[in-house]
């Protein structure tokens, strides 16, 4: 790096592939005052379950963290739209003196009457974990009032970062989905598909694609899935995982208890995408499947291939910067700009683990920043000193790319197309050309000259 | 009304925010301002998102990030050392330290933390720190705004020799709203201090170089100066006096209040014009009037088609107020009128002006989209006007929106809407104007043909719901 960083702590969490250590520091607390782009335990845990069509999601806590989450996904439904409401007991003042049990048992009633759900999901928030209010007990208690399944999330915002919410997620999930019949589990032939929250339809691809393989998917978690479907998801004999950052958990709880394994796939890019298929169905040891498999990888190349190539005629030479949520879509996104001959030069996550850091810097190329809970001032920086032409990032990054004269890929949860699968690889080639190769460059690059 | 009650219990699908969110805004238009949330990280981080997405500007904001030790030991560390970390980045001015629900309910007193910070690391003379308190529990957004604003300005007046500058307070508008103000003050030969100022720095102008600090906003000194000014105008007739910077001036040193609607409309922009001319001595600039004589001409043009709008108007108090305004004096009546907070203030205004409104008014306070929806339904609601949160009005209830207000997340430019002024209020009436006739336009053909083509029609069917207010009747 050509110059040291304001802030001295930040220093052990960024690292130059070929020129420092090997190793940065990771999923810790983000230092006070850092600005760090990480959001709370609540919005992870609420993110991960929120795709669930049929449940009703309530936030026990103040207004702002239901208002901030209010269908904030993209996921798309093929059944219920309830998810797409968000609930709050919207506590007061007094709530908070007094305790906010009767307001969340009297908000139950109400919408348990109303929309007459199946399962109702309660989030804890940082005031709820403070004045001790027993989630446990209202839920148990409307549980039986009502015959439905009644859920707490124990996501206070102060208890950690994302991945604690992420867990928190993981532990509701575990309790929802544990069999009434325990001689079904593993019994199907069919996979689970963790991480994969169906934005703009990511999900309905990827199951798409194993259909046309023989290959049964019994549920996808949590995308477009309905209570009914994740009470089956022990029934299937394998778990395939694709966001490991929020999956991860659950999947091993899921081999501890029920003896399920899992492998870790991806999705985006051609060369992931084609492994993947590749090794799930190798998984699955069928010959049949695997002749499938490679039939409908030649037909997807063939269509997708000289498109990617095209694309990548244009792109050629230009540099990345990449920021986002999680590990695994940093790790694929190295080797899906490779395919379009584009080198990553900064790369960050908020939640990457250990050894997703080691991934990314085994594959990382001499020079590249690699760092993770960057800050807005850290991402101009390096953005800036590595010369990166776009930077793929969320929407708080955005602005600032464009504010540099920078191009920017949306890769957040709120886009209105895929990115995954070969189709999703083209999208992911076009968004790249449409914004490197705007014409509005030309007149932002060219400062005041235009005018006299 | 029962039915309030229920909605007491649980809130569905949120018409507000919550108050630290409302107090980013003013600290971001003060010149060198930045923010400190003493919170857990989160918070910090939704307000970035939903404030970023609306202006299409990087928005950055510190947090104390508090963890559980923080919780139960206390905060204090965590939210010095956010000082520090911000200070060496961004070398405020002025830093705002917003308090949260965790941050309220485990007792931090950040008055004194920050004093305590301040002589500790000798910066007296170098740094403002401004505490307040907004616990999320407390209010909304639009009350975090103003108690934001009211205590940057009781933290920096100063007795000061009388000047001829006029105070302008601003509520939760748009950056070209604000600009639309400066350009009319400028206009008229007024000179103001204008607060809290971020037309520039929450809209910046494409800039060769990039500044962490976005440049502009209210100046630190013409604050200090605020108590010498000649009279404040504050255009927040919705807000308690707790939370009135023009109240707080005129308490502890006598300067003169004037409190007015958000000007728009012809009527609040007359109020405006009025009140500058009766404070200043300087009449009426004549391109001004001339803006006035568009408007009119604007609103005799469009009057049949507005008459046919029957209106939903939600969001911040301050705003509804003034849009209902302006549906009134055009006929496009309102029959749901929304906010998400206690709005005590707002019910009074509203009830002395919807009295004109040819049929009763649906006052909504401590609203949800749920219940707008629902009102608006049994109203026969056919044009909603607010923020881009009422676009579940469409999905749902099939009623067109016509964006205004804080946020706008679904359109680019919410930054530039301009609705203040005569020619402000041209062009958002003739975005009302063109909702309707682009929604009826949209369907007359089918709407006629459904209602009067029986050639090929069986027995008589029930009317459905979906043609409620095209009944075929004369209406442009």
């Amino acid at each position: 790096m050509s110059q040291t960083l304001a802030i001295n702590e930040r220093q052990d969490f960024i690292t130059t592939k070929g020129r420092q250590k090997a190793h940065l520091k990771c999923d810790a607390d983000s230092i006070a005052g850092c600005v760090s782009q990480r959001a709370c335990v609540y919005c992870g845990a609420r993110v991960v379950l929120n795709p669930i069509t049929d449940a009703i999601h309530l936030v026990h806590g103040p207004i702002g963290c239901s208002a901030y989450t209010w269908d904030i996904r993209g996921s798309l439904t093929s059944g219920e739209e309830l998810f797409r409401n968000s609930f709050s007991t919207d506590l007061k003042e007094q709530d908070v003196i007094f305790g906010g049990e009767k307001k969340l048992s009297a908000a139950i009633d109400k919408l348990a009457i109303k929309y007459n759900p199946k399962l109702i999901f309660i989030y804890s928030t940082c005031i709820v974990g403070v004045i001790g209010d027993d989630l446990e007990a209202v839920a148990k208690a409307a549980a039986k009032r009502y015959g439905i399944q009644v859920i707490p999330v124990q996501s206070s915002g102060f208890i950690g970062n994302k991945s604690a919410g992420y867990r928190a997620a993981c532990d509701a999930l575990f309790r929802l989905i544990e069999p009434a019949d325990r001689t079904m589990v593993g019994k199907d032939k069919s996979i689970n598909y963790l991480g994969d929250f169906n934005l703009a339809g990511e999900a309905w691809i990827i199951r798409d694609y194993f259909r046309q393989m023989g290959v049964t998917v019994n549920v996808v978690l949590t995308g477009d899935a309905s209570s009914a479907d994740l009470k089956k998801a022990t029934r299937a004999s394998l778990n395939i995982i694709q966001c490991a950052g929020s999956m991860h958990y659950l999947a091993g709880r899921m081999e501890e208890t029920y003896g399920i394994p899992f492998m870790q796939v991806s999705f985006l890019g051609l060369h992931d995408t084609a492994d993947s298929l590749r090794r799930v169905a190798a998984a699955i040891g069928d010959k049949e499947v695997l002749a499938r498999t490679e039939a409908l990888i030649d037909r997807e190349l063939a269509v997708t291939a000289p498109v990617i190539e095209d694309y990548r005629r244009k792109l050629a030479g230009k540099k990345a910067a990449v920021y986002v949520g999680g590990g695994f879509k940093a790790i694929s996104l190295i080797k899906q700009f490779r395919e379009l001959g584009i080198e990553v030069v900064m790369i960050g996550t908020q939640t990457g683990r250990q050894e997703e850091y080691d991934t990314i810097h085994e594959l990382a190329s001499d020079g590249t920043v690699i760092l993770d809970d960057a800050n807005p001032s850290e991402l101009e920086k390096f953005m800036t000193e590595q010369q990166a032409d776009l930077l793929v990032g969320g929407v708080k990054e955005r602005p600032l790319a464009y504010k540099l004269g920078k191009a920017f890929i949306d890769h957040n949860h709120d886009r209105k197309h895929p990115l995954s699968g070969y189709v999703g690889a083209i999208n992911f080639a076009k968004e790249v050309y449409s914004t490197v190769c705007s014409p509005v460059w030309k007149y932002v690059r060219s400062g005041d000259e235009g005018c006299e | 009304m029962n039915e309030k009650t229920d909605y007491r219990d649980v809130n569905e699908n949120p018409c507000h925010m919550c108050m630290p969110m409302g107090g980013i805004l003013p600290i971001k238009g003060i010149e060198g301002g930045m923010v400190v949330i003493h919170g857990s990280q989160g918070c910090s981080t939704y307000m970035r998102r939903y404030i970023s997405e609306h202006f299409s500007e990087p928005i950055d904001v510190g947090s104390s990030s508090l963890n559980e030790k923080g919780t139960v030991y206390g905060g204090e560390k965590n939210l010095k050392q956010a000082l520090d970390n911000i200070r060496k980045v961004y070398n405020p001015k002025l830093i705002g330290v917003l308090t949260t629900c965790l941050a309220e309910t485990i007792g931090e007193d950040i008055n004194r933390i920050a004093d305590d910070y301040l002589k500790e690391r000798n910066l007296n003379n170098d740094l403002v720190i401004i505490p307040v308190s907004t616990p999320g529990y407390g209010g909304t957004q639009a009350e975090g705004y103003f108690r934001t604003v009211r205590e940057i300005v009781a933290g920096l007046a100063q007795p000061s020799p009388k000047h001829n500058k006029l105070n302008i307070i601003v509520p939760n508008i748009s950056p070209a709203d604000i600009r639309e103000i400066k350009r009319i003050l400028a206009l008229m030969g007024v000179e103001y201090t204008l607060c809290p100022d971020f037309s520039d720095t929450l809209d910046r102008p494409y800039l060769e170089h990039y500044s962490k600090m976005a440049p502009g906003g209210t100046k630190l000194e013409d604050i200090r100066g605020m108590p010498g000014a000649v009279a404040t105008i504050e255009l927040g007739e919705t807000v308690g006096d707790e939370y009135s910077p023009g109240r707080f001036l005129a308490d502890n040193y006598g300067v003169p209040l004037y409190t007015l609607p958000i000007p728009i409309g012809v009527k609040n922009c007359d109020a405006f014009f009025n009140t500058i001319k009766k404070l200043t001595g300087k009449p009426l600039a004549e391109s001004i009037k001339a803006e006035r004589g568009r408007l009119l001409d604007a609103m005799v043009d469009s009057h049949k088609y507005n008459f046919a709008g029957r209106s939903t108007i939600f969001g911040e108090p301050e705003l509804v107020y003034a849009v209902s305004q302006l549906c009134i004096e055009n006929g496009v009546y309102p029959a749901v009128v929304a906010t998400g907070g206690a709005g005590a203030k707002l019910t009074n205004l509203l009830r002395a002006v919807v009295a004109e409104c040819p049929e009763p008014v649906a006052i909504l306070t401590e609203s949800d989209f749920c219940e707008i929806l629902e009102q608006s339904r049994l109203h026969q609601v056919n044009i909603a006007i607010g923020h881009s949160e009422g676009r579940y009005l469409t999905e749902h209830g099939n009623i067109p929106l016509v964006r205004i207000g804080f946020p706008i997340h679904d359109r680019v430019g919410g930054q530039r809407l301009l609705a203040v002024g005569y020619t402000g209020t041209t062009l958002l009436l003739d975005r009302i104007t063109n909702t309707l006739l682009e929604n009826k336009y949209r369907t007359y053909r089918t709407d006629m043909y459904d209602l009067y083509y029986k050639e090929n029609s069986g027995p008589p069917a029930a009317a459905e719901d979906e043609v409620i207010g095209d009944d075929g009747l004369y209406s442009l």
